[in-house]
């Protein structure tokens, strides 16, 4: 356990001198805003309840915080091998689950605090309008859910390849996939829509953490992709470090 | 300390190692000569845990490399060719990190800092950020982040490699240093810097084992001969070349060359097929001449690296 509190001390020093980190951050809050604005307060908000506002708020931060995630989570093992620090890692006593976990929960802790810096937003709503805090509270569980499973992705892409540019293709391209697991479930036949539906990254699962309702499934679901994902990267990392 | 069984390495189909057996003795300097491509790099790379061999045995102090891998790693210090440094880290705390990624406890890490800071006079950039430094202070970065943890074995990859005279001949007096407290591997193309650091020398050609032993060692085997550095003062009343004949006459020795005359004082070079030192001394002795200087003297390194690499070509 010591070198995962090693690594995720690294990690967070490294994307809070990073220029990279402030950058996502103030991108997502500017997007977050901008959205907020056009979207949730947009023409047709005086026709809608505050509850519906506040999901189109966590609708739209989604989509954001899939990005983020994306974004800072391909540099997390490609770097250290653009670098060459990689063989530091590989030659020290340290478990290739402790490397994978460590930074997984840097980026993590990162992205929560980029997420939490958007609460202002929801504030508004819950000061002039009527929504529960709960359903604030479901709402950024959600998002934080949303985002660790989509780093984790992106932890694995990073896992496989030296470059960046490859690590964020393939990051981008299974997190795509399995938002397209969603509309295509609407257009297939049972028992394959059930399977989709069940698969897909946001719409049903996602749906639930908009409104304020906490379901175990879903809960389950991400913690699941998250653990898959995280336990690919490991496998990878196992078999990279003795190539 | 180290142990190697028929060690291969294949990248794909092309062969880069082996098969490589030898052993290692705790203590020390090894040196690993070899012309670029030679497998130096590929074989410490084995040893440092960051390369899995394609076949054969590795072990390390008495552990398995393949089947505890990190067990070794506690045991091992790596420098590779390129120092793997963090550059948004200050020195300080870039070694701090990797004190404890190898195992030292919060307690203990600062004080360590502080005296291997010492050892490789780094305090005075304790807190420059390591893209900051000269290509010198980034390879003490990289030596003291591998004796960081005090490990057994020390794992040097060209250490030397960029380094101007000046730095060459401190981080030379460095590994000297550091031999006192560790086994040192060292690998090199530079001649000089193995035959003044290494106890021991490793020869490497297209990925073979092609000699061992120390210097005077290998130069034996190759040439079948030992040479022999004799200093004697001429007894009274003896001229030097009745010291020259009586020399030359005496079992064992093949030739006999003066290098250097000073009055009484001659220096000669004394060829024998063994290690006749002991016998060549007491005759002397016995028949009033003072021996001032016995020892062997090895053809030059970079000779017999050439002759080897000869031999192996033709």
């Amino acid at each position: 356990m010591n070198g995962l509190r090693v690594i995720f001390q690294r990690e967070i020093n490294a994307y809070l001198r990073s220029s990279v980190g402030y950058v996502v951050a103030a991108t997502v809050l500017m997007l977050n805003g901008l959205l907020f604005y056009t979207q949730a307060l947009g023409p047709e908000a005086e026709a809608r309840v505050s509850g519906q506002v506040l999901a189109i708020f966590f609708y739209t931060a989604s989509g954001l915080t899939v990005i983020a995630s994306l974004v800072l989570s391909v540099r997390l093992i490609a770097e250290e091998r653009q670098l060459g620090t990689q063989v530091l890692l590989n030659t020290s006593p340290v478990r290739d689950w402790e490397i994978v976990v460590g930074k997984f929960l840097a980026a993590l802790l990162f992205i929560t605090g980029i997420t939490l810096t958007t609460l202002y937003m929801p504030l508004m709503i819950l000061v002039n309008g009527k929504v529960s805090i709960t359903q604030i509270l479901v709402g950024y569980s959600g998002l934080v859910l949303l985002g660790a499973a989509v780093l984790a992705i992106g932890v694995f892409a990073t896992s496989l390849t030296r470059s960046q540019l490859v690590a964020s293709a393939v990051g981008a391209g299974i997190t795509a996939v399995m938002f397209l697991f969603w509309p295509l479930s609407t257009v297939v036949d049972p028992p394959m829509s059930r399977v989709l539906s069940a698969l897909a990254l946001h719409g049903r699962h996602f749906s639930g953490f908009q409104q304020g309702l906490l379901h175990t499934r879903d809960v389950f679901y991400y913690l699941a992709v998250t653990y898959f994902f995280l336990l690919l990267a490991t496998k990878v990392l196992e078999a990279k470090r003795w190539e | 300390m180290i142990q190697l069984t028929e060690v291969r390495k294949y990248f794909g189909e092309k062969r880069a190692l082996g098969p490589v057996s030898f052993e290692i003795e705790p203590g020390g300097a090894v040196g690993f000569l070899g012309l670029n491509g030679a497998g130096k790099t590929t074989l410490l790379r084995i040893l440092a845990t960051d390369l899995h061999p394609s076949a054969g045995e590795v072990e390390i102090g008495g552990v398995s490399v393949a089947a505890n891998p990190h067990e070794v790693r506690k045991r091992i210090g790596y420098l590779p060719e390129t120092p793997p440094l963090y550059r948004d880290m200050a020195v300080g705390e870039y070694l701090k990190f990797v004190g404890q990624i190898k195992g030292l406890s919060l307690d203990s890490v600062d004080e360590r800092i502080r005296e291997v800071e010492e050892y490789t006079q780094l305090t005075p950039v304790h807190d420059e950020f390591t893209q900051n430094l000269s290509h010198g202070y980034r390879q003490r970065v990289g030596i003291a982040q591998a004796i960081i943890h005090k490990p057994e074995l020390l794992i040097l990859d060209e250490p030397t490699k960029g380094l101007d005279p000046v730095q060459v001949l401190e981080l030379r007096g460095l590994i000297m240093r550091l031999k006192e407290e560790h086994t040192i591997l060292v690998s090199s193309h530079v001649l000089t810097e193995i035959s003044q650091t290494c106890d021991q020398v490793f020869v490497l050609n297209q990925g073979e084992l092609i000699a061992s032993g120390s210097e005077d060692e290998i130069s034996a085997n190759l040439t079948g001969t030992y040479r022999i550095i004799l200093g004697a003062r001429v007894a009274p009343d003896t001229r030097a070349e009745d010291l020259i004949q009586f020399v030359r006459k005496l079992p064992d020795i093949t030739s006999v060359e003066m290098v250097q005359q000073d009055g009484q004082l001659l220096t000669l070079s004394v060829e024998s097929p063994s290690d006749c030192r002991g016998s060549l001394s007491s005759s002397l002795v016995k028949s009033g001449h003072d021996v001032v200087r016995l020892e062997l003297g090895s053809n030059e390194l970079e000779n017999l690296f050439v002759e080897l690499l000869g031999q192996k070509v033709s």
